[in-house]
């Protein structure tokens, strides 16, 4: 029976190494089996047929930036859960009171941002488009 | 085999460190800091402390990193140039650092306490209910601080990528 | 050693089976779909398409690998080779059964029993997001970018209920270990109904089972929220100009996946291998089930039609197998080990269809719709039915 932390996690070390050259089969075998001719509209992005115009590399919506904001804080609560749960049977009621105070905390934070309208992908597009129109008007 | 583990995972880290900071493409960078973070990962729980090797995974690799991936693209940013470096900092880069590195190690030697030699396998209370014992009784109070600062932290990321509060 | 090499052919025998259900469950996705839209679906290679899935690996490997001039090469390759390689590790914490002995050793069904069984696979489904902005971003094309980064945001975004619909169960049998949970789901109440999680008191965790779900069907990028690929705004998302086996990559991590979180949902709510009925009764009931299909298949072969002149060897021949199955599972000694496996497997299953059917069912959703439903409906759900959880448990116990 493996006891030592090396022993325990070696099967995963071995399914990952498995995994690497599962994987790097997989991506080479095309090159080595397939034929490959090379052809200059066939290197280009794929539009639909329609040539490309401009970059790809184009600059996007903030609200991915702070999904990926909000997603780790709301992370790093839940990783907190994990501990919680695995010692919850010999502090019980006590844990609850604790983890209920944390996560209240954290909630009223989560209001304000569902009230500033920040989950909300489609509002602040409408304000823009209003502004937009004020503008043209 | 814990020690031979530990040098490896140890190289990874001080390898992909090293390629953050030689690395001329942002994302590249980032790429590498993902490793670091992963082999950190594994000398963590080579060192016994179980529960912060998958909490180091799930929120330095998986969520922390993921910020920084997203806002290099957000702000598209593509290679660094590589200027003429400065008659400074070719003369004195490589000596400044060695120096460097020499100073933190002596501090580290003299100034520190001297600590016991690390025994692999010793310590086992870093699983999750160990972790979970400490903090839920002993370290409560730095635990609930703690959703004050992640509060005051989603205040700030509004605030930061909002123009009005 | 003994351990060192044991674990070696189990890791091989594992990564097998894991990537033969994969290339079999695309098979089984699309014959059912085609019933569910009324057609026949795969029936050209091999007695009911059933090599279908080996013909379109030869076609995808023996397809162009196109390496379009301007993407940047390494994170182009890195990107498929990563949702691969992360697909095959997470199902290494899973156990699949109980104890078995075979040829004098006592070896687990499962590859590693480690502490953090479940937060190993949050972990690596975390990692995972790398795989698909990688490839979206690597590629240089629109759609690509754009199907990559949504995809990604969703990824994340869905994570957050997924976590929290895992900890509720877990305040329940207070373990990470799958193993663990698995068995502290072992027995009935008034010897009739199980203690499955879903039915458990004191707070039956169906809300949480429904939330991990509905998480776990986004975090596979399944429909109803498959909005990467969706073919008529972004031609096929973050994958657009992959091809061949990279391809093949990122579909069979797909496929994988699913897979996985069926698993995971199986040993969370829905007792992993214990059976759901008292085992005087369900130690029976796959033997019954295998004569069932076997008579079945003996009927249909007196009733063939000239249209499928295979009928008349290919339906005996199944049913001798089926009826081979079912002697297997009568035995005393290999009972006791293939019956939990097929229940385990029988639940899987049971929730990979469900993949299946929802795709079969279900218009796509819209973007904003989708991440607003995440953020301010099944967040906050789940919030809630976590301290309901936790105020009930800490009460009653």
């Amino acid at each position: 029976m493996p006891s030592t932390y090396p022993e325990q996690y070696f099967p995963i070390l071995l399914q990952v190494l498995l995994g690497v050259v599962v994987a790097a089969a997989l991506v080479g075998l095309s090159f080595l089996v397939g034929k490959r001719v090379k052809n200059k509209v066939k290197d280009t992005p794929y539009e639909c047929g329609v040539n490309p115009i401009g970059s790809a590399k184009e600059r996007f919506s903030v609200k991915f930036y702070l999904v990926a904001m909000l997603f780790i804080l709301f992370d790093i609560e839940a990783i907190f859960l994990y501990p919680w749960a695995v010692v919850y049977r010999d502090l019980k009621l006590f844990a609850f009171i604790e983890m209920f105070l944390f996560i209240i905390l954290i909630l009223s934070g989560f209001f304000y941002i569902w009230k500033k309208g920040v989950l909300d992908w489609q509002l602040e597009d409408e304000q823009t488009f209003q502004q937009k129109k004020q503008v043209l008007k | 085999m814990d020690a031979i583990l530990f040098l490896i995972f140890a190289a990874i880290a001080v390898g992909c460190g090293v390629n953050l900071v030689v690395q001329r493409h942002p994302i590249s960078s980032a790429l590498s800091l993902v490793g670091v973070m992963a082999a950190l990962a594994v000398l963590y729980l080579l060192l016994g402390a179980e529960f912060m090797a998958a909490a180091q995974m799930i929120v330095y690799a998986g969520a922390i990193m993921v910020l920084f991936v997203f806002t290099i693209m957000l702000l598209n940013a593509g290679s660094e140039r590589k200027t003429d470096k400065a008659l400074f900092a070719r003369l004195f880069g490589v000596p400044a650092l060695i120096g460097f590195i020499v100073l933190i190690g002596f501090l580290i030697r003299t100034l520190l306490p001297k600590t016991e030699n690390v025994v692999f396998g010793t310590f086992t209370e870093g699983t999750a209910r160990g972790v979970g014992l400490k903090l839920f009784t002993e370290y409560l109070l730095p635990f609930e601080v703690t959703s004050l600062l992640i509060l005051i932290a989603i205040l700030g990321a509004v605030v930061l990528a909002r123009k009005e509060i | 050693m003994e351990f060192f090499i044991i674990t070696g052919i189990k890791a091989a025998l594992v990564a097998f089976v894991l990537l033969t259900t994969a290339a079999y469950l695309v098979w089984i996705e699309r014959k059912v779909l085609a019933h569910i839209q009324l057609r026949v679906g795969p029936y050209r290679v091999g007695p009911h398409g059933l090599l279908q899935p080996l013909a379109d690996l030869i076609k995808l490997v023996t397809k162009e690998g196109v390496l379009p001039a301007q993407v940047n090469k390494f994170y182009y390759l890195l990107a498929p080779f990563l949702a691969v390689a992360l697909a095959l590790v997470s199902i290494s914490v899973i156990p699949f059964g109980k104890q078995v002995e075979v040829f004098g050793y006592k070896t687990y069904l499962e590859l590693a029993n480690v502490n953090l069984g479940i937060l190993v696979i949050l972990a690596i489904s975390s990692v995972s997001v790398y795989a698909v902005a990688l490839g979206g971003w690597a590629s240089n094309n629109k759609y690509a970018l754009l199907g990559g980064l949504r995809s990604s945001a969703q990824m994340i975004s869905y994570e957050l209920p997924l976590a929290l619909a895992i900890v509720s169960p877990l305040l329940m049998c207070n373990t990470l270990s799958l193993r663990e949970i698995a068995e502290a789901q072992a027995g009935f109440y008034f010897g009739l109904i199980p203690k499955w999680h879903i039915f458990q008191m004191p707070m039956p965790q169906l809300l949480a089972f429904i939330v991990f779900l509905i998480a776990g069907f986004a975090e596979t990028n399944r429909v109803p929220f498959d909005l990467p690929e969706a073919e008529n705004e972004l031609v096929a998302g973050f994958h657009t100009e992959y091809s061949s086996t990279n391809f093949a990559a990122f579909f069979t991590a797909e496929y994988c996946n699913m897979v996985t979180i069926s698993a995971v949902a199986t040993h969370l709510f829905l007792g992993g291998w214990n059976p759901p009925l008292p085992e005087v009764i369900s130690n029976w009931i796959p033997p019954a089930i295998f004569v069932g299909f076997s008579l079945l298949a003996f009927y249909h072969a007196t009733q063939t039609s000239p249209t499928r002149p295979w009928d008349k060897y290919t339906f005996p021949v199944l049913g001798v197998v089926l009826l081979g199955l079912a002697g297997i599972f009568t035995l005393p000694l290999l009972r006791d080990a293939l019956t939990p496996l097929f229940w385990f497997a029988a639940k899987t299953g049971a929730i990979l269809f469900l993949f299946i059917w929802v795709r079969g069912t279900l218009p796509r959703f819209r973007y904003d719709q989708l991440m607003k439903f995440t953020w301010t409906f099944l967040f906050p759900v789940s919030v809630v039915q976590l301290l309901a959880t936790g105020i009930l448990v800490a009460i009653v116990n």
